[in-house]
């Protein structure tokens, strides 16, 4: 029966390339995944510090930009669902609001690391090596590279999902061929899924 | 299953002409067999400077003081070895090469599941490449700190690493590439009737691979990238001066240096599960035994990292597990081993080049594997860890055992890869200079490692000097070999005799399309009956 | 797989779900300012999954899915968590 489908198509295969992007979600995991176990160390080793440390941050941007990114996975979740009814209006206006989403989220995150930086912190900053103790340095390089790994992903994603809307609106991706959006949804979502663990693991240490 | 005479006529992928000319034919084509061959030359480039490099460090080591290098230039030397050796040519080596080439035809495909991704990981891999080679011609000074770039060194140490580090994250992008496309290539185009417990063992080997190679492959990314800032930024993680532990970065790094090790074993011994079966003109024995020791291996292997650290200062239970785990991990292996020399008992054995080959490598793996055991044990370990005992057992399983594994399976497909069959005589003499040569060259850093000769050492204590020497000549005898037989393949490439379409009298997939395969390998995709079968003989 | 629909996720469920995810960050936020010591922690973990299992089977699909992609899933979150657990080996031990 495979063959069947390779026949009529010998190029287009959803269910392969659904497959392949779930595949690559999972080295993208692991790529966090290594973080994570440098974090769970580090925090079993310096509990205070990241206590305190944790404490810098932010609590409301950080549930802001939460519930910014849940919101725009449920908006390109819907756009496929539109793709799908061949609602290609719809479809394109769900995909703007994500990417409008993410780049509320870029800014956000813009802001959040300017205070930082106006308070003399940041990797490597004078004021965090003198000043601070190892737990604090450990913490907030973390934050630094953990956020700032996730923030490329996001980048990342928003020009994906650009590509897809292109397309969409070029008529190259519809309800028969809905591959890509499919897989600039499931990207994003993987960087939904990430934020879901950053957010309580630097945010909410009390 | 159809027979290919039908399909003679049809111009072969060396020949074929398509819409770009001369080498932008070759590195445009997202033909799996072309990109099986770039990946094939590219590597024996890099391979070429590898061996170069191998052979100047035992020449250094012919006498003791200095004999024709400093002792920085060879920890250069050692360095750039090894990162050549182990992220360009052992872990890319027979899935880029051999599975490329042969996993779409084994498995009844016209090609990989996405074509364009595979010609990509080709690029990644040259880019990655040149990095690395930048790091030597560029900057202040050749990277000095051995392959794993291990902290706080790879970030205190002058010389020019960013550039190195650089190009082993880019390597493994290719990697991850390369097994993402086997997986869904196995996962979905699979010949009508194939099912998973009629895959040719070679591809399920890969299906092992490509998993590890998905999931382990990323963790070093990480490392890596943590390294880069750590020199850039100072970010504290491995810095024990800024509360960092370095012994973290050792677990990470070997979370996937470790299975790393798989990766390269794995497909070697799946063209072995090929070879033996052919040349034994025999069912092999305990497919299934096979397949399971395959995914068991790749599971387990997930979880050994430890042993390369017991002296790093982890927790006795740490290193306990790490023992334990270590000592699993070898059963799936002499299983396999028990089903190769099965295949062999009441075979009718025909000893071609490549089933040389093939009972050469369970020797020298055998070899490998036990002082593998001898190392896994925590009290011997810290007798000889960081000796000569050490390099002595990973030459003899990543060397050994890839590099017979590859020559085997050069020479068991060449036939089919260039539609032309090699000098049979040169490619035994080959062989033989070869085998003796490498262990001539190698055996001795038992004996050395045991009395105590480290590692990594340009100098060493007059008492080691014969061993030594003994060493220096079989890497003389070995590259002769390796020349024997390099230029017999080249030659035969271009005036041997014509190959026919199979014959070795194997069954699996690919012995049934010409010598060379068509562009798109198969006409027809093949069906597989109720009887068919890799290995029915 | 000629009989493999493609299931349309009406537009109200994916409403529910969000609705359910922000309440859980609200949730996990709440829990994480009574003083629970070590609990909090594993509390502010144990919403984090569940968001993350919503995702997962609604958003990403998986829940209309073949199995064998769930099995995927579930196969790697177990190899990540059996790294940490063998890498605490070592520091809880050390």
């Amino acid at each position: 029966m495979e063959h069947v489908a390779q026949h009529s198509d010998p190029h287009y295969d959803q269910e392969a390339s659904k497959l392949g992007m779930w595949l690559f979600i999972f080295t993208e995991l692991l790529l966090f995944g290594g973080l994570f176990i440098v974090y769970a160390i580090y925090r079993f080793l310096n509990p205070e510090a990241f206590q305190m440390a944790g404490h810098e941050l932010n609590i409301t941007i950080g549930a802001i930009n939460t519930i910014i990114l849940l919101v725009s996975s449920m908006t390109i979740a819907m756009s496929t669902s539109a793709l799908q009814k061949k609602n290609k209006g719809l479809t394109v206006l769900l995909l703007e609001i994500t990417i409008m989403l993410a780049l509320i989220f870029l800014i956000n995150k813009y802001f959040e690391w300017g205070v930082k930086f106006d308070h003399g912190i940041w990797p490597g900053s004078e004021h965090l090596l003198n000043d601070m103790g190892h737990g604090e340095v450990l913490f907030f390089g973390l934050y630094f590279v953990m956020t700032g790994l996730h923030a490329l992903h996001i980048v990342i994603g928003m020009i994906i999902i650009i590509v897809a809307l292109n397309k969409v609106q070029k008529g190259t991706v519809h309800a028969d061929r809905p591959s890509l959006l499919e897989n600039a949804g499931l990207y994003w979502h993987l960087v939904d899924l990430i934020w879901i663990f950053l957010f309580p693991l630097f945010y909410l240490i009390h | 299953m159809q027979t290919a005479t039908q399909l003679e006529h049809e111009v072969n992928y060396l020949d074929y002409k398509g819409k770009y000319k001369g080498i932008f034919a070759w590195i445009f084509s997202t033909d799996h067999k072309r990109i099986a061959l770039l990946y094939m030359y590219s590597m024996l480039t890099m391979f070429v400077v590898g061996v170069a490099l191998g052979l100047a460090m035992k020449l250094e080591l012919i006498a003791p003081g200095k004999t024709i290098m400093d002792p920085q230039t060879y920890n250069a030397v050692f360095t750039v070895h090894g990162v050549i050796m182990i992220f360009m040519i052992v872990i890319p080596g027979l899935p880029a090469v051999f599975g490329n080439f042969m996993l779409p035809i084994m498995i009844g495909a016209k090609d990989v599941a996405f074509p364009k991704i595979n010609l990509l990981s080709w690029y990644f891999y040259v880019a990655g490449a040149l990095l690395v080679i930048s790091s030597v011609l560029f900057g202040n000074g050749t990277p000095d700190t051995g392959w794993t770039f291990y902290a706080p060194y790879s970030f205190k140490s002058g010389t020019n690493l960013l550039p190195a580090i650089f190009g082993a994250f880019v390597l493994g992008f290719s990697s991850i590439l390369t097994g993402l496309n086997f997986i869904v290539t196995i996962h979905r185009m699979r010949a009508p009737g194939m099912t998973w417990f009629k895959m040719p063992l070679f591809p399920w080997s890969l299906y092992g691979t490509a998993w590890i190679q998905l999931l382990a492959t990323p963790v070093i990314g990480i490392t890596l990238v943590l390294v880069a800032l750590e020199r850039i930024f100072n970010i504290g993680v491995f810095d024990p001066a800024l509360g960092g532990d370095p012994i973290l970065y050792q677990h990470l790094f070997w979370i996937y240096s470790h299975p790393a090790v798989y990766v390269m074993i794995l497909p070697a011994m799946g063209a072995i599960s090929e070879i033996i079966p052919t040349f034994s003109q025999k069912h092999i024995f305990g497919y299934r035994a096979i397949i399971v020791s395959t995914l068991a291996i790749a599971f387990v292997g997930y979880f050994v990292w430890g042993h390369h650290m017991f002296t790093s200062g982890m927790s006795g239970t740490a290193q306990y597990t790490f023992s334990i785990l270590t000592f699993i991990v070898a059963i799936p292996s002499a299983i396999k081993v028990f089903n190769w020399i099965s295949t062999m008992h009441k075979g009718s054995i025909n000893p071609e080049a490549p089933f040389l080959w093939a009972v050469t490598f369970i020797f020298v793996f055998m070899i490998g594997g036990f002082s593998g055991l001898v190392l896994g044990a925590l009290a011997t370990n810290v007798h000889v860890h960081d000796t000569a005992f050490v390099v002595a057992h990973f030459h003899f399983i990543v060397f050994g055992g890839v590099g017979f594994a590859f020559f085997g399976a050069i020479h068991y497909w060449f036939p089919k890869m260039f539609g032309r069959m090699y000098d049979k005589v040169w490619a035994k003499v080959g062989w033989a200079f070869f085998t003796v040569g490498f262990l001539t060259l190698y055996s001795p850093m038992f004996y050395l490692g045991m009395m105590g000769m480290p590692r990594r050492y340009y100098d060493y204590l007059p008492e080691f000097h014969a061993g030594n020497i003994l060493s220096t000549l079989g890497s003389w005898v070995m590259t002769f070999g390796l020349l024997i037989i390099v230029i017999n393949l080249f030659r035969s490439a271009k005036n041997g005799a014509i190959a026919s379409i199979n014959p070795w009298n194997s069954k699996t997939l690919e012995w049934t399309v010409p010598s060379p395969p068509p562009l798109e390998n198969f006409d027809e995709i093949p069906v597989y009956g109720e009887k068919d079968g890799p290995y029915e003989y | 797989m000629e009989n493999e629909k493609h299931h349309i996720v009406p537009y109200k469920v994916y409403i529910y779900i969000l609705v359910a995810l922000i309440a859980m960050t609200f949730m996990s936020i709440g829990i994480t300012k009574i003083n629970l010591g070590e609990y909090s922690v594993l509390g502010a973990m144990i919403f984090a999954t569940l968001k993350s299992i919503l995702v997962l089977s609604w958003f990403m699909h998986l829940k209309f899915d073949q199995p064998f992609l769930r099995i995927m899933v579930g196969f790697v979150a177990l190899l990540f968590f059996a790294v940490i657990f063998i890498t605490f080996l070592d520091y809880y031990f050390r």
